[in-house]
């Protein structure tokens, strides 16, 4: 290579680091450095008394995750969370599916219109709506309960009752986020070649047989990347119950995150809620893998 | 071609039941707050007001001080956005584009960094922002928001598409990367900019567990914060909460709508390839 | 495609502007105090502070309101990001936990050089609370104390002309009022509020806390018999088992006669009076707390709320200035007009309007008998696990000794550190008296 061309690339590669450079210190230094040391305060049993002195503190080895193990509240939590995102995801990834289905079918016009309607709860502010479900929820004089009525079903206490607060809340998280998951279904279902159908049809598929046999493995990608996302974002569920019901009643919404932000931010157990945030890390991470695996394993023929 | 009459009433049925499902909350969101005060808890529940009545908009504005909270949720959201587009945009394309030792490696570390939820960082972050001395300060609550792993995927992801030939070209003719990046790569991944724009505004307008830690000082509150506040406080007084929700919702609802075509669009450009 | 990017500076910088300039520009040497009330006080103080204001120009109170929900954690959030308002109204049961971490003033030098306020002007009990290790960290503003709230005329129709005053006669009384229909619950005590099992707790005679606020007393016999009776009320239908977020509007069920009865605080008195129909007004009284065995040992909670100010205070001259006037008698006097709030000040109860109404009186004769919390800087947490143990036996089946065994583990594990920094403290002192012999 000339001269020239080692100095463009010299030149090149100084303007790469310069370019990434206030990304990566402000990543670094605002992400990644706390991550460190979050874990690093998991060891310690870092409280209130520690941030007016830090020689307060302690090295405890394991002693927050054996108190996390030893406390209810943390399996209560635990279970909430997988609850929520066993629940709720698939929940839904279901109705985004399906609303993508109804939004692409051929036979639409307005295309547009429906999608930018479905995709409205999505844009909202959390906080905002969770106070409006509240008040749709409401025993005596929610909207839900007065429609449930029509059906002949009772009056449900939907955030009063431990047994129906969670479901409450998925069902509150699935009407908010189905929006996002049927964007990338429509693109996902744009982008299967018509010719696959027409095959589909010269072969006398009806259209669930065409569902089952052409747009589901196709689909199967998009599936595994939304399901993954969903599950992600689910996992740190914490607005909906702080807002809504306090995480009760009797910690039936109690989430990871929400007993995170009460131990460290109520309560200045850091070092405990450190130990959280780190079990929240392995519980994303690992179920990320898992979902990896399992989309390998299928894409195997 | 199978597309029978019944068929499509019970498609266009299907999808206008859809649509009011997923509106109703929204409506009567509204319709509550125009509500005369104790009007829209009764029974049986109403979906409309009797009598529509603005006091709960200008008790939001004048009491609840919304206007203090609209403008701290504006200026926060635009410069985060600002700055974002700036700093992700760079990035994204010298990962996309630009060779460099420790490319490869740095773009695998952040990869990982998008597994690990934002959570795990507050604590220490907010004893960060401390020694900072940016507790309780706008710079505060945007600093963190200001690069994105995600951000700087979506980018890329855009960027890869950009021909080489054309940089080298520019190269050629002595452009410093500076002026490539400026001239060449920005208008020609534009419309992933304004995906990216209308993502970092929506969610930093949007963004409440961080705020909620960082702002102890009322007059700095953004509009969820300062939401969840009143909420405490007014739970008895459905319609004036009401009315303080339409006013959070409502400009970024107008946002999105204004250019729901390239969110919309770069959402779904980005997932085919993902 | 620049037009979003545009627009979007755009607006970035007329909102910029705009954001400048909403910001009060301060007169030259103007001092800008900045208070945080929660609740009702809150709403009212601003009031009180523009006749602060008036009589003191160059100096302005900014008045920050936090409901009480969230008060705690914004105020410790606040101190460790080094973000304390200058003065706040402070629950008396925190000011050893804030005291603790040192985010307070002591005020002791201030108090000496008063003329306005003296120890001797507030009652001993109250005034104690404000006390750590021999400083003074915050001036009472206001006294609190639970009594009962209840329908007088549904009481009446049971046959109860005067409230019961021993436990078996307030039984007697909520069975009488369920099985004549009279209300559909006799008594609301909300399932996540944590002074009404506690004070149950005190009027048995339990310290809470033993050996010097080092471990749980929960599992002694008094705590256990205080909670059985507690628990009782539930199991036996005379109190829902529900929290105070699923009560849309507890005035409305109070007129509705949902629950005859309520144990609150004085807040309730200007609160009852402004949203219950007029039609009630006659139909409600107050009455002390029963007790176990009578009247002597019908103890409540000895609450309110203090002034402190803050370490980090730049302006500790002016904010004293400002709670020297909301100290004063007739101010103290005003602001229980405004806010139902009793005077902490001993002399500003002698406003007739004040001795005069019948449910101030009762609040009088109930501060006769009041019992603090323990001072230990735990304390908040401590309470709150009483009353999710409270809801672990009401609304979740459990026996009533295994879950005062497990509260007294979960105190014993909050007070470890406790425990651990006391031992140290005392091991410094003997190795230090060692030293000086």
């Amino acid at each position: 290579m000339s001269d020239a061309g080692r100095t463009s690339e010299a030149a090149v590669s100084r303007a790469g680091w310069w370019f990434i450079a206030p990304a990566l210190l402000l990543i670094g230094a605002f992400f990644f450095l706390p991550v460190l040391a979050s874990f690093l305060l998991s060891v310690t049993d870092f409280d209130i008394y520690a941030v007016a002195d830090p020689a307060n503190a302690r090295f405890v080895g394991l002693r927050n995750y054996r108190g996390l193990v030893q406390n209810p509240v943390f399996w209560t939590a635990l279970r909430n969370t997988f609850y929520f995102a066993l629940v709720g995801g698939p929940l839904t990834v279901a109705v985004s599916l399906g609303a993508a289905l109804l939004v692409n079918a051929k036979a639409v016009r307005l295309k547009g219109l429906f999608r930018t309607i479905y995709f409205v709860p999505f844009v909202t502010t959390l906080v905002a709506v969770a106070i409006v479900w509240r008040y749709l929820y409401h025993p005596q004089y929610g909207l839900l309960n007065y429609a449930l009525g029509f059906l002949g079903i009772g009056p449900i206490d939907w955030l009063g009752d431990p047994r129906w607060a969670m479901p409450a809340i998925i069902l509150m998280a699935a009407w908010k986020n189905f929006g996002y998951n049927m964007l990338i279904f429509i693109a996902g279902l744009q982008s299967i070649p018509d010719e696959l159908y027409e095959a589909a049809d010269l072969d006398g598929a009806g259209p669930l047989r065409r569902f089952r046999h052409v747009t589901l493995p196709t689909l199967a990608p998009t599936f595994f990347f939304v399901g993954v996302v969903t599950m992600i974002g689910y996992f740190q569920l914490f607005a909906e119950p702080y807002v809504m019901t306090s995480g009760g009643p009797l910690r039936s919404t109690t989430s990871l995150v929400l007993f995170m932000y009460e131990e460290g931010f109520r309560w200045w157990r850091m070092g405990a809620a450190a130990a959280i945030a780190f079990v929240l890390f392995l519980v994303i991470f690992g179920w990320t893998l898992l979902q990896l695996r399992v989309e390998r394993r299928m894409q195997r023929p | 071609m199978r597309r029978g009459g019944p068929g499509r009433v019970l498609l266009y049925l299907a999808l206008l039941a859809g649509a009011a499902l997923a509106l109703l909350p929204m409506v009567w969101m509204i319709s509550a707050s125009l509500m005369k005060p104790g009007e829209a808890m009764t029974y049986p529940p109403k979906l409309f007001p009797d009598e529509v009545t603005f006091e709960h908009y200008r008790s939001v504005f004048t009491t609840l001080n919304m206007r203090r909270y609209l403008l701290n949720s504006a200026l926060i959201a635009f410069t985060a956005t600002a700055v974002s587009l700036v700093v992700n945009s760079m990035a994204g394309y010298a990962f996309a584009k630009l060779r460099f030792r420790g490319r490869d490696g740095a773009f695998r570390v952040l990869g990982a960094g998008l597994v690990i939820p934002a959570q795990v960082a507050m604590l220490p972050l907010f004893l960060l922002m401390k020694q900072l001395g940016l507790v309780n300060t706008y710079w505060g609550v945007m600093i963190p928001v200001f690069a994105s792993i995600f951000g700087i995927f979506l980018i890329r992801q855009y960027a890869t598409a950009i021909p080489d030939d054309l940089l080298d070209a520019a190269r050629v003719d002595g452009a410093s990367e500076l002026r490539i990046y400026r001239s060449i790569v920005l208008p020609v991944i534009a419309p992933i900019l304004a995906t990216l724009a209308i993502w970092t505004f929506l969610t930093t307008w949007n963004d409440f567990m961080w705020p909620l830690i960082v702002l102890s000082d009322e007059a700095k509150y953004t509009l969820p914060v300062a939401l969840a506040n009143l909420s405490g406080e007014h739970v008895q007084d459905t319609e004036l909460m009401m009315a303080g929700s339409v006013v959070t919702v409502v400009p970024v609802l107008l946002a999105f709508l204004a250019l729901q075509r390239y969110y919309m669009r770069g959402i779904m450009a980005g997932s085919v390839k993902g | 495609m620049t037009a979003p990017r545009g627009a979007a500076a755009a607006l970035l910088a007329a909102c910029a502007a705009a954001a400048l300039g909403g910001c009060s520009r301060p007169e030259a040497g103007a001092v800008t105090l900045r208070f945080w009330g929660m609740g009702r006080e809150g709403e009212v103080v601003a009031e009180l502070a523009r006749h602060f204001e008036r009589e003191n120009p160059g100096v302005r109170v900014r008045v920050q309101q936090i409901p009480w929900t969230a008060a705690h954690e914004k105020l410790l959030t606040a101190h460790v990001g080094d973000a304390t308002p200058d003065i706040a109204q402070l629950g008396n049961t925190w000011i050893p936990e804030f005291s603790a971490l040192d985010a307070l003033l002591p005020l002791d030098s201030f108090v000496t050089a008063s003329r306005t306020i003296a120890p001797e002007g507030y009652f001993p009990g109250i005034w104690k609370t404000n006390v750590v290790d021999g400083a003074l960290y915050g001036v009472p503003w206001y006294v609190d104390t639970r009594v009962v709230f209840y329908r007088s005329d549904l009481l009446d129709r049971a046959g109860y002309r005067e409230f019961p005053r021993t436990w078996a006669e307030w039984r007697a009384a909520m069975e009488r009022i369920k099985s004549e229909g009279l209300a559909r619950y006799a008594i609301l005590l909300p399932t996540n509020e944590w002074p009404q099992p506690v004070i149950l707790g005190l009027q048995a005679g339990s310290p809470l806390l033993r050996e010097g606020g080092r471990y749980g007393a929960f599992s002694g016999p008094e705590f256990t018999r205080a909670f059985e009776f507690y628990a009782g009320l539930f199991r036996d239908g005379l109190a829902p088992s529900v929290t105070s977020n699923q009560i849309a509007n507890i005035y409305q069920e109070f007129a509705a006669g949902t629950y005859a009865m309520l144990i609150t605080g004085p807040w309730n008195i200007g609160e009852f009076r402004r949203r219950l129909p007029a039609r009630m007004q006659d139909k409600w009284a107050t009455a002390p707390v029963p007790g176990p065995d009578g009247p002597a040992s019908g103890v409540s909670l000895a609450g309110g709320a203090s002034l402190v100010i803050f370490r980090r205070s730049e302006h500790a001259a002016e904010a004293w200035r400002f709670i020297e006037f909301l100290s004063r008698p007739e101010q103290q006097r005003e602001f229980w007009r405004l806010s139902g709030d009793l005077p902490a000040r001993v002399e500003a109860w002698g406003d007739s309007a004040l001795i005069g109404d019948a449910h101030a009186r009762t609040f009088w004769d109930q501060l006769q008998r009041v019992e603090p919390l323990p001072a230990v800087p735990e304390i908040e947490l401590i309470v709150t696990k009483v009353f999710e143990t409270g809801e672990k036996v009401v609304r979740g089946g459990t026996p009533v000794p295994r879950a005062l065994a497990d509260l007294d583990a979960d105190v014993d594990r909050i007070l470890e550190k406790r425990r651990w920094l006391l031992g140290r403290e005392r091991s410094e002192a003997g190795r230090q008296a060692a030293e000086a012999r």
